[in-house]
């Protein structure tokens, strides 16, 4: 049982998967306190493997799946900063979604393929092998790919074959770099690094622009984040899965895993692949933050704030310096729990008061409380005000890229800073400062609907708030991309 | 019982000529029934070349014989089945009133 | 008696009972089923080396019929489709009055006799018995494809009948020249003489009219997508599959000796044209079941692609198994998505992709079904499609292969392109049509052959070692089993 963890942790979502799709709608209470009960198992799961991997502990089950090939999964520190993002993320998702959508059309597929979601996201942060990796990042893709679509409009079916077409042909690409490699070097193990010296610099360079091309597509590095802004026609939990933790985090995740893992940091700076995909990383976040500022629709407008903050994590690890890599890591949750925050209170707003467009914004404040309460505290962490956790995450990567000689990343840190501001602060200004127009006997928790949609973000609001505060206690995210950096990548 | 030399080659031969009309017919002719029978033709000319080419010396060789007797059979059930499909559509045709029950689109 | 014999023998039989009981013929399934299941599962678990000859007589005359890793991978999978296709076709040809009667009285004793054909097929290395068996799967076949529209069943049967005669042609050529025509003789005895070079042309030629390779498919899409359903299902899934075999069989076992690598190059090209334009071609057709058909054209390129990278592999048991592993779950998921589409044309009564709109709603388990096989079609994991095309794709990469790589790559974005289209549609508009509740028992057959394709993709060590049972020199080697590192 205790060799399984990995496999029970990754399968467990698949129960209320096939609860969700098999019960009928008329036993909608069912399907949720299905859900509900498989993610806090979830969440318990991984807190008694936090302890355990502390301890040095190392988990793994392994399956040969094709010759040359295995299945490998694997409980390791910076799988488990993942997991753990993911499980609890998850939770108050669930939760969300419960209150979200209330009673409406296509549940039963909605929740199914959420937990599907679920599963890939979690097989995605075990994989302990570039091909392991693969078929989760795949499956990520077609169990998202039902949610984007999910209400069935021209806008959501457009949105999903955009989705697609950039999902599928940045896998496509990845697949080839991968198995390039490994006909080159043999099967790659994320924990045993791969004796590259053979190889002809260009090949390898080659290969890593295929890959991290291929990845950089769900990380929505320019110029290949397209997808991500029209993939807002879908409903608020989709977006907000999407953008904090389960898409757009496992293409940088993989993005970190190529680097340190695959590559190592020496080959990286051996052929100097780091500046460049740096600068790439730095030029996207000020162009995301730039068409942010142009955006009137809240969701668009979080959308590049997304491609924005998600470069953040691969700036800092393409800077390859402690520091850096510690702020691209905790950023890795940071960013998830702020844009998680933002997203539920978007959908909350546009759910309660029909909301969309930051025009609309106005007096917002005064009408839902609580639910612009922690969407400021998200999007005060995102510009990096101490002490929501974002200011953590800026600090690093300000001073990791000085370690590095690379003193523009601290302009682009502050530029990037300044735009965060340019279009947060006036979404602020307008929901607390500007009168609101006449709503008779509007409550904002008035319901436990009401309140399943409002207070998940006031979790994770506290949540963002907390990392920041508490960021030097054992247990917070910083202390354990410390030791995630310290066990890792800085011998 | 000796053949002459020259008469060992005719049945393969002719068999050859056969294919080739046969061939010919199938890629010329536009109605079903006649390419039927081009087809036939080529399954004629094979038959002759598979016992032709067994003609021994003296002895005739049983192998290829009871190889043309099993194509033969096939090649006859396959031409019933071809003759009555044939049939069928041009009483379809009839009946829809098609006029002339020469078909229009039977390329192949 | 052995399995070998039983597993063509017991659909003859069932073929006559069924032309006995007219009428009752769909009765029989009940029997055959199980018997033909339990059959393929114990020649699955056949000890290796398994060979029997039929009647006892000796080669060169006697039929040798044998158990190798094509016959344990094709046959179970054929079976499987049968039982599916003959549950879902139950209803559709069960007695009913008029003209329909005539096709419940044809439907049955076809279906097995293309069963027996398929089965012998797969298990004989006579080529000419190997004739005897394509063309009884072609009467069957064209027969079936006949009860959709007579003038493309007429189209196919010509076309057909000439690519068998070409075939026996070849074989003609063989039999006077080797006295014999066993594969594993001729294996022995072939030399690259003018006669051997013109046998296996033709042979070639008309075997590839038949699977309908690329530019020779002209006769496929009208008569797979005319036909009704479960006979579209065993056309596209199972028919085409043999010619394939057959192909194997003269090219990597036969003859593989004496054929040059240029022409395994021109088999892959084609394959590779089949590919691009199938797909391309299923893009832009608005009626699904063309859209399926064309599938069909694209998919049949992965199976001949795969030819000059078994020749060239250092390993070539890997692509064996992967071109193997192909065509198995081709056929599963083939089979499957006819059917599934079957069932949602005939709830919306219409043929084009856009009737399909609110089905995934209305129609749960169907979509379900087209899903899962479109899913192993385009290759996307986990199914026994990504494996397939993950082994070649390993294989053309090892061997510094770009075009088919590129190739390989390009074909399965573009069937995601086809394969999503009809899918998306179905995910479309919040208002569910209103349509029959699907029947549990008819569209449980689509899903169970679609599970199957996708389950295959978890039994990737399993199908490889199955396919090298037997296999021929030519493409025997030892099963690279690093276990990671």
């Amino acid at each position: 049982m205790m060799l399984s963890a990995p496999l029970v942790l990754v399968l467990l979502p698949l129960i209320p998967a096939i609860i969700s799709f098999a019960l009928p709608e008329r036993l909608a209470a069912w399907r949720n306190a299905a859900n509900l009960v498989a993610a806090t198992v979830k969440v318990g799961i991984v807190a008694d493997l936090l302890r355990q991997v502390r301890g040095g502990v190392d988990l793994e089950w392994r399956y040969t799946f094709l010759p040359g090939h295995d299945f490998l999964l694997r409980v390791d520190t910076l799988a488990l900063l993942f997991v753990s993002l993911s499980v609890f993320l998850w939770l108050v998702t669930t939760v969300y979604a419960i209150g979200y959508f209330g009673r409406g059309p296509n549940l039963a597929r909605f929740f199914g393929f959420f937990n599907l979601c679920v599963l890939s996201a979690t097989g995605v942060a075990l994989s302990g092998t570039v091909v392991t990796f693969f078929l989760f990042y795949e499956l990520l893709t077609l169990a998202t790919w039902p949610l984007v679509v999910h209400n069935g409009d021209e806008k959501s079916l457009r949105a999903g074959r955009i989705y697609l077409a950039y999902t599928l042909a940045g896998s496509a690409a990845f697949l080839v770099g991968i198995l390039w490699l490994k006909a080159l070097v043999g099967s790659i193990e994320f924990t045993a690094p791969p004796d590259l010296s053979a190889v002809p610099p260009l090949t390898l360079t080659l290969i890593f622009v295929l890959c991290v091309g291929g990845l950089g597509v769900k990380a929505a590095l320019f110029p290949l984040h397209g997808w991500l802004p029209t993939a807002m026609a879908a409903p608020a939990p989709v977006s907000a899965l999407l953008h904090a933790v389960a898409v757009v985090k496992a293409g940088a995740f993989g993005i970190v895993r190529m680097i340190y893992d695959v590559y190592g940091i020496g080959t990286v700076a051996e052929l100097g692949l780091g500046p460049p995909l740096a600068a790439l990383a730095a030029f996207t976040i000020l162009y995301g933050s730039l068409r942010a500022v142009m955006q009137d629709e809240i969701k668009t407008r979080l959308a590049y704030s997304t491609v924005s903050q998600v470069s953040y994590i691969l700036l800092g690890a393409s800077l390859i310096g402690p520091f850096a890599v510690i702020g691209g890591l905790v950023h890795l949750v940071h960013q998830g729990i702020m844009k998680i925050t933002l997203f539920m209170c978007a959908g909350a707003l546009a759910n309660r008061l029909g909301i969309k467009a930051v025009t609309d914004l106005d007096g917002a404040g005064r009408l839902m409380p609580v639910t612009m309460a922690a969407f400021s505290i998200g999007a005060l962490g995102m510009i990096g005000v101490p002490p929501v956790a974002g200011f953590i995450s800026k600090w690093y990567l300000g001073i990791g890229g000085l370690q590095s000689d690379a003193a523009w990343v601290v302009a682009v840190l502050a530029g990037s800073s300044l735009l965060n501001a340019a279009y947060f602060l006036p979404m602020l200004y307008r929901a607390w400062l500007l009168p609101p127009p006449e709503r008779a006997g509007f409550r904002e928790l008035g319901t436990t609907r009401d309140r399943m949609l409002v207070l998940p973000a006031v979790v994770t609001a506290a949540a963002a708030l907390a990392a920041g505060v508490f960021a030097s206690s054992s247990f917070s995210p910083l202390t354990w991309a410390k030791l995630i950096a310290e066990r890792g990548y800085l011998q | 019982m000796t053949v002459p030399a020259v008469l060992g080659h005719l049945f393969p031969l002719t068999g050859a000529v056969l294919v080739g009309l046969g061939l010919c017919g199938f890629i010329t002719l536009r109605h079903p029934l006649r390419q039927l029978l081009a087809v036939n033709v080529i399954g004629a000319g094979i038959f002759l070349i598979l016992g032709g080419l067994g003609r021994g010396e003296g002895v005739t060789d049983p192998y290829p014989q009871a190889l043309v007797i099993t194509g033969i059979v096939v090649s006859v059930a396959l031409t019933a089945l071809g003759t009555a499909m044939i049939a069928r559509l041009s009483e379809d045709r009839r009946a829809a009133g098609s006029g002339p029950d020469q078909p229009k689109d039977q390329d192949p | 008696m052995s399995p070998l014999d039983l597993l063509v023998a017991a659909p003859l039989a069932f073929m006559v009972a069924a032309l006995v009981a007219g009428q009752g013929g769909r009765w029989l399934i009940l029997a055959a089923g199980p018997v033909m299941l339990a059959l393929s599962a114990w020649l699955v678990v056949l000890p290796p080396g398994v060979a029997h000859l039929v009647g006892d007589w000796d080669l060169p005359l006697g039929i040798l019929l044998r158990a190798d890793g094509v016959a344990r991978l094709l046959v179970p999978a054929t079976s499987a489709c049968f039982v599916a296709v003959a549950l879902y076709a139950w209803h559709e040809f069960s007695p009913k009055a008029g003209a329909e009667t005539a096709r419940a009285h044809t439907f049955w004793p076809m279906l097995y006799l293309m069963w027996g054909g398929s089965n012998a097929g797969y298990l004989t290395t006579d080529l000419f018995n190997l004739y005897v068996t394509i063309e009884m799967v072609s009467l069957a076949a064209v027969a079936m494809a006949a009860m959709g529209s007579l003038a493309a069943g007429l189209q196919y049967f010509l076309i057909a009948l000439v690519g068998s005669l070409a075939y026996l042609l070849g074989v003609a050529l063989l039999a006077s020249h080797y006295d014999t025509v066993d594969a594993t003789l001729l294996a022995v005895r072939a030399r690259p003489d003018l006669p051997t070079l013109m046998a296996i042309t033709v042979m070639t030629a008309g075997l590839l009219v038949k699977t309908a390779l690329f530019p020779l498919h002209g006769w496929l899409p009208p008569a797979h997508a005319a036909a009704p359903a479960p006979a579209s299902a065993l056309l596209s899934a199972v028919v085409i599959k043999l010619g394939f075999v057959i192909l194997l069989r003269l090219w990597f076992e036969a003859f593989a000796e004496i054929i040059r690598p240029a022409a395994m190059d021109l088999l892959g090209g084609m394959g590779a044209l089949a590919i691009l334009y199938g797909s391309v071609q299923a893009i832009r057709q608005e009626r699904l079941k063309l859209l399926v058909a064309y599938s069909t054209v694209a998919q049949l390129g992965y199976l001949f692609l795969a030819f000059p990278l078994i020749a060239n592999a250092q390993n070539p048991a890997e692509p064996w198994a992967a071109v193997l592993v192909h065509a198995v779950s081709h056929m599963l998921a083939k089979a499957a998505m006819f059917l599934a589409a079957g069932l949602m044309l005939k709830a919306v009564a219409g043929d084009r992709i856009s009737d399909l709109a609110g089905l995934a709603r209305a129609m749960p388990l169907s979509v379900t079904a087209f899903a899962l096989a479109a899913i192993s079609l385009a290759g996307l994991p986990p199914s026994g499609g990504f494996t397939a095309k993950f082994l070649l794709l390993h294989a053309a990469i090892e061997q510094g292969r770009v075009v088919p790589a590129a190739v390989l790559v390009i074909g399965g974005l573009l069937g995601a392109v086809y394969l999503f289209r009809p899918l998306s549609v179905a995910f479309s508009g919040s208002a569910a049509p209103a349509v029959r509740a699907e029947a549990p028992l008819r569209v449980a057959a689509p899903l169970a052959l679609a599970s199957l394709a996708i389950a295959l993709g978890f039994a990737g060590m399993t199908l490889i070692e199955l396919s090298s049972v037997a296999a021929p020199p030519a493409v025997a080697g030892p099963v690279q089993a690093e276990p990671g590192r």
